[in-house]
């Protein structure tokens, strides 16, 4: 079983692009950023047909030690069991979607091979994430999605507002990732290894604190990659990012990381309690926070963004109470219906030339009727509307937040009313009503189609096909037991929260569509709180009033101005003033004169003779 | 005080040495042609030449009597060079006077 060769082709991929990809013609860079991770996702089919029974049998490949301190030990080990073999279909099967996707999105862009080398160095570190069978190697991939996230955020590069976003990305994880390295530092100390083979069973005699304590770490790192309050941050403005960039690692894959490291580490976290209720108490603040920005915003990618954080709230939730299966559920439905939310709308983003305002958009159903319908399926999953992906993913996670606390369910459904409304409200925007941007808009190719159909097909039955909780059925003890003390009113749950999702569809028909004056009167109606939440509830003003402008302003006056340019600078100038100064003293006695300078030997000589004399030789 | 074998008292070499020591410091300092200057300094060196061999002597050691070698070594490669500089100043300037050759003054 050639588990290596699943990373090493998207890498082979992004070789290739990257160092040759200037010279190639388009057609030769798609075949092979498309290819690699097509057979990439092949061979995952590969090794899930001929593993056999991979929760008795998990699979393991040493490659070669990395890091050897006395007892200490960590190798470039993979492995797959079936959390593993879900996220490796999710990453991969996603993965080629967009891809394909991209060769049509981005005909038109400059840097064509770069994005594509980008993108392939992503599958790669992705992969090496899900495939580590150690902390360490986990933190590799972790790291180096974060770097690639951070080049295709930035990947306008002569877009300002690109890069910053870039930067802020990749800063904000920093903050996160010090938390993770702080955890597996404990682990090391505590466990003496980083492997989940290892560790993992070891967790049972250890006290509790340490495991709160390395759980509470572990949940910064997932914060930060996750985008969980209060480091959700840079996901709004990640969408700088080219809109499959934003499908596949900020929807689909990569802010999913968070949740499977926490999934990963769930004996850590169900021995440590207070930590998992604070995983639940973020991800339920989170999805609702985000939920209440997502109702205001106009950009369609920053209302999917919004989104997104709000759909991790959930996972996070799912996994906080217990049910780390059905987090996982919802983490697979929402990378089918996700990706294809971001991918439709960069269809329509593109059928509008490049508008991302849905206040300029709408009646895009008469021009763009295939980029409709799968915007449909996608809406309806989300919503949670029976039957589709959404619907059980999400329910699974209700329910078990009910058997934990009842509060939490009913925050949880006003969520998913929420959910329900902002998407439908972006969806009529777009495509009812009449258009009202600027030139003709057209529907996409069948490059950009074609995954999108595939996806909506996923969205809609991705939920009952792949049952994920029966899937990983026995994994998670905890979590079977979470979903029996939660039975027997689960119809009358899944009722409320179905009914609260068309409440909101509703809602957002008679707002959007029936009666358009509504919004506004609302608006006027709310006035200080919709500004509140219109604006974000200023929490990035906030940020940078309290740690930004004082860190630039601390630097700048302590750090630039009397630091460097006065003590390190002082050193370094005095030095040679000083220098200098010693300099023209000495230099009066360099008379040109020779008969001077005899003179000088000659007194020289007498007064080291002198001192002699003085000194007495020994 | 010891005596070398043909009487004369060591004292007596090594007042030798130190008057013509003076004299090589003397010249080096107040004449002004260079050849005389240059030939004051082999005057030091073989005054110091002198004190060698005479400790030399008394110490009964051979150290003093090779340090002389290497002394007189010396001299002969130092009067080639210096011999062929002060041909090139003289050409260059028409001078030999100490006091003129002061270019690196500025």
């Amino acid at each position: 079983m050639h588990l290596w060769l699943i990373p090493a082709l998207p890498f082979v991929g992004f070789l290739i692009n990257g160092v040759f990809g200037r010279k190639l013609s388009k057609t030769v860079i798609n075949l092979i950023a498309v290819l690699s991770v097509v057979l990439s996702f092949a061979l995952v089919v590969k090794v899930y047909l001929t593993a056999g029974d991979l929760a008795a049998t998990p699979l393991h490949a040493h490659y070669f030690t990395w890091i050897q301190s006395g007892a200490f030990n960590v190798g470039w080990d993979f492995s797959v069991d079936k959390l593993t073999m879900i996220m490796l279909m999710i990453v991969t099967g996603v993965g080629s979607l967009i891809h394909i996707y991209s060769t049509g999105y981005m005909e038109h862009e400059e840097g064509y091979y770069r994005f594509f080398a980008y993108l392939n160095l992503f599958m790669f570190f992705m992969l090496t994430l899900v495939l580590a069978g150690n902390y360490l190697l986990l933190f590799v991939g972790w790291e180096g999605v974060g770097l690639c996230s951070y080049l295709l955020v930035g990947f306008y590069i002569v877009k300002d507002s690109a890069t910053t976003a870039g930067n802020k990305a990749f800063i904000v994880n920093r903050v996160g990732d010090f938390g993770f390295s702080l955890a597996m530092f404990l682990i090391v100390v505590n466990f003496g290894s980083l492997d989940f083979g290892q560790v993992l069973p070891a967790v049972a005699g250890k006290p509790t604190g340490t495991l709160t304590a390395i759980a509470l770490l572990l949940l910064v790192g997932a914060c930060g990659k996750s985008a969980q309050f209060p480091l959700y941050v840079w996901l709004p403005d990640a969408m700088e990012g080219p809109t499959p960039v934003s499908a596949l690692i900020h929807a689909a894959t990569m802010v999913t990381a968070g949740v499977y490291m926490i999934t990963r580490s769930a004996p850590i976290f169900t021995h440590a309690p207070a930590a998992m209720e604070t995983v639940a108490i973020i991800g339920i603040f989170t999805a609702f926070f985000a939920a209440t920005i997502g109702l205001t915003q106009f950009d369609i990618k920053k209302v999917f963004a919004y989104s997104t954080i709000s759909q991790l709230g959930y996972m996070f939730l799912g996994v906080g109470v217990g049910a780390f299966s059905a987090g996982v559920w919802h983490l697979m439905t929402h990378a089918f219906f996700k990706a294809l939310l971001f991918l439709g709308a960069g269809s329509v983003i593109h059928a509008c030339h490049g508008e991302q305002d849905m206040r300029h958009m709408g009646g895009l159903k008469k021009y763009a009727p295939w980029t409709c319908l799968v915007l449909a399926c996608a809406s309806l999953a989300i919503s949670g509307f029976p039957f589709t992906s959404g619907y059980f993913s999400k329910d699974a996670i209700l329910g078990a937040a009910y058997a934990y606390a009842p509060w939490m369910y009913w925050v949880g459904v006003v969520t998913a009313g929420m959910t329900a409304f902002y998407v439908w409200r972006a969806f009529w925007m777009t495509f009812w009503g009449d258009y009202r941007g600027h030139g003709h808009p057209h529907e996409s190719s069948w490059t950009m189609l074609g995954p999108l159909v595939v996806l909506a097909v996923l969205s809609i039955i991705g939920g009952f096909v792949f049952n994920v909780p029966e899937i990983l059925s026995g994994m998670f003890p905890i979590a079977e037991g979470a979903k029996d003390a939660g039975a027997p009113s689960e119809m009358m749950l899944t009722a409320i929260s179905v009914a609260f999702g068309l409440a909101g569809i509703g809602l957002s028909y008679l707002m959007y569509v029936v009666n358009t004056s509504i919004p506004d009167k609302i608006t006027s109606a709310l006035g200080g709180v919709y500004t509140l939440v219109y604006n974000k509830y200023f929490v990035d003003e906030a940020y940078d009033a309290v740690i930004v402008h004082p860190l630039i302003q601390g630097s700048e006056s302590v750090l630039w101005k009397t630091a460097d340019a006065g003590i390190i600078d002082g050193i370094v100038n005095g030095a040679g003033t000083q220098s200098q100064g010693l300099g023209n003293i000495l230099k009066l006695i360099q008379s040109g004169n020779i008969r001077s300078y005899a003179t000088w030997v000659v007194i020289g000589a007498v007064a080291l003779i002198v001192a002699i004399g003085i000194g007495g030789a020994r | 005080m010891p005596a070398i074998p043909n009487g004369v008292p060591e004292s007596w070499y090594l007042a030798l040495s130190a008057i013509l020591f003076v004299i090589g410091v003397a010249g080096f300092v107040f004449r002004r042609n260079i050849i005389t200057v240059f030939m004051c300094i082999e005057l030091m060196l073989n005054a110091v030449n002198l004190s060698f061999v005479t400790f030399a002597n008394h110490y009964k050691q051979v150290s003093g009597h090779i340090f002389t070698f290497f002394v007189m070594v010396v001299a002969a490669a130092e009067a080639a060079v210096g011999l062929a500089i002060i041909l090139t100043v003289f050409k260059n300037r028409s001078t030999l006077n100490i006091d003129e050759v002061d270019s690196l003054k500025n």
